[in-house]
């Protein structure tokens, strides 16, 4: 009888699991074999790989600046990390081997400052930025998510297993404050640093609202306000619309893949 | 350690600037901004709908998420990995691109009309998008889609905390698994299931990406969302940045009021 339970248990647990598996991929699914179909056998319903690939990629390219996106989007996605990695390494550092009172009350503020919505300073930001002249530039898309609470957190919290005697002796050893952080705390925090790299690089590919009104011009364009700007004619080309999609999701679903661990530790991150 | 040292009081008020952003209003108006909001139709419409999605997708997702968590946080489990992965992977996508996807499975001519068409289900397209209440229901779903995951990974890292022996133990004295379910990982996850009830909300008071992809806020506003409003006053209309600030502090009020609420009930659990 037990055992019996323990069956129809299982077996609703796998049926359950399997379903929403199906869920979860089935628009990836149908976003990658619709790229190598035509619009009309999308719209018929047609399930299985075409062989219409070659010819999507042409039109696509023919109808939008595909390759100067996709360049554009890496590009800030990668420097917009790198400077992220800097900036916020070196505050998450300084606020934990230099603690003191102060800087615990300053990074609580901080961390108010991740409840503020993104809409409520947007226009303001939009208004500095136009004054300063950075609309359609590599500055202007990265400097507002340069510095995040979230991220500063994320190297504090991580810098509290990092062994504070090793910064006084190199003291001793003679070696500079900057050099202690370049030499040891680098190279000891990698995983730290690599995981913070994956999360901020896909919420910068990824980023819509503010590119959207930065970016205004077709040279700065990325591959998400392309997309978004596919669908503005009448009729909808599914075949590329998809080719597009699939074109902007690919980079960040092989990161996921191959470094699933990493994305998971930092999307984590501040929890521990 | 002056490098450091001044490097980051700098960058602090650096970034303070950045996010304190003030009302910004060219011209004195005092509380006349404030008063307008509350007679603004739109206004109205698009926070009531923010609180549509929030009331319905925000418990659903998280249900799902627990209840998948739980199943997946079972040891004797086969194929673990592979359906944590599967359910997570949403996640790697843009919100621009998964709205694509839905956009065009419900569309007129899409691929769910033409199965429920071949199925017999309906006799013509029905036009999911243009129906107030279905478009709803599809942002919603398409909200949930990508986000189910993520909110799964942080239950299971909580349920990774739980000692499993207290779950053997329960099932020694006979707990069933739903008693199990809610006398130990519910009072046990509670910091956690606070704080992603507390991001989910946030990000659905902020919804922006999915409905100008989906729906652009149609048919006839039935679904804009309150940060899409502020972005048409500033950048679709003809531009009013006094007045979009004005609507964006109703937005920082909510979250704060939210949030704030959300701590309360969670403390005097």
């Amino acid at each position: 009888m037990k055992y019996k339970i323990n069956v129809m248990n299982n077996f609703f647990k796998y049926a359950f699991l399997i379903i929403v598996s199906l869920f979860s991929i089935f628009p990836f699914y149908w976003m990658i074999v619709s790229a190598t179909n035509t619009s009309i056998d999308i719209v018929a319903g047609k399930l299985s790989v075409g062989m219409y690939l070659i010819e999507n990629v042409k039109t696509l390219i023919k109808t939008v600046h595909l390759g100067n996106a996709f360049w554009n989007s890496l590009k800030n996605a990668t420097i917009g990390t790198l400077a992220s990695l800097v900036v916020c390494s070196m505050a998450g550092y300084g606020f934990q081997i230099y603690r003191d009172k102060g800087k615990d009350n300053l990074m609580n503020l901080l961390l108010l400052s991740m409840m503020v919505p993104f809409a409520t300073t947007m226009v303001p930001l939009f208004r500095m930025f136009s004054t300063a002249h950075l609309l359609n530039t590599l500055t202007g898309f990265i400097l507002p998510s340069v510095s995040t609470a979230f991220l500063i957190f994320f190297f504090r919290q991580n810098s509290k297993s990092f062994p504070i005697e090793v910064v006084h002796s190199a003291r001793v050893d003679g070696l500079g404050e900057f050099g202690i952080f370049l030499k040891i705390y680098v190279p000891i925090m990698a995983p730290t640093f690599a995981a913070a790299a994956i999360v901020t690089f896909m919420n910068n590919w990824n980023s819509y609202l503010w590119p959207l009104i930065v970016m205004q011009s077709q040279q700065s364009q990325t591959m998400p306000l392309l997309i978004s700007g596919l669908i503005a004619g009448y009729t909808t080309n599914y075949g590329i619309l998809m080719l597009a999609v699939t074109v902007c999701t690919l980079p960040t679903v092989i990161l996921f893949f191959t470094q699933q661990k990493r994305f998971v530790e930092g999307v984590l991150g501040a929890v521990k | 350690m002056i490098v450091v040292l001044n490097f980051y009081p700098m960058f602090q008020g650096f970034l303070m600037s950045l996010q304190s952003g003030s009302g910004n209003n060219l011209k004195f108006t005092g509380i006349s901004n404030y008063r307008r909001l509350f007679q603004d139709p739109l206004f109205i419409k698009s926070v009531g709908n923010v609180l549509i999605y929030l009331v319905f997708q925000v418990p659903i997702m998280l249900l799902l998420a627990l209840i998948l968590a739980s199943i997946l946080n079972d040891k004797k489990l086969r194929f673990k990995g592979l359906f944590r992965t599967i359910i997570f992977l949403p996640c790697a996508t843009a919100l621009v691109s998964s709205a694509m996807i839905f956009r065009s499975l419900f569309s007129v001519d899409g691929f769910v009309n033409t199965m429920l068409l071949h199925l017999g289900v309906f006799q013509e397209p029905f036009a999911w998008l243009s129906d107030p209440t279905w478009a709803k229901v599809i942002i919603v779903v398409a909200i949930t889609w990508r986000w189910t995951g993520y909110n799964m990974i942080f239950y299971l890292a909580g349920l990774q905390n739980i000692n499993y022996e207290i779950y053997e133990a329960a099932r020694i004295d006979g707990a069933s698994a739903f008693s199990q379910f809610t006398k130990i990982t519910l009072p046990l996850l509670k910091p956690v299931i606070i704080l992603t009830t507390i991001m989910s909300t946030n990000g659905t008071l902020q919804l922006f990406d999915e409905v100008k992809n989906i729906t652009n806020g149609g048919p006839a506003m039935e679904t804009l969302t309150t940060s899409q409003y502020i972005y048409n006053l500033s950048f679709v209309y003809s531009p009013r940045f006094g007045y979009a600030a004005t609507v964006s502090y109703a937005i920082f009020i909510m979250v704060a009021i939210l949030a704030f609420a959300q701590i309360k009930v969670g403390e005097k659990k």
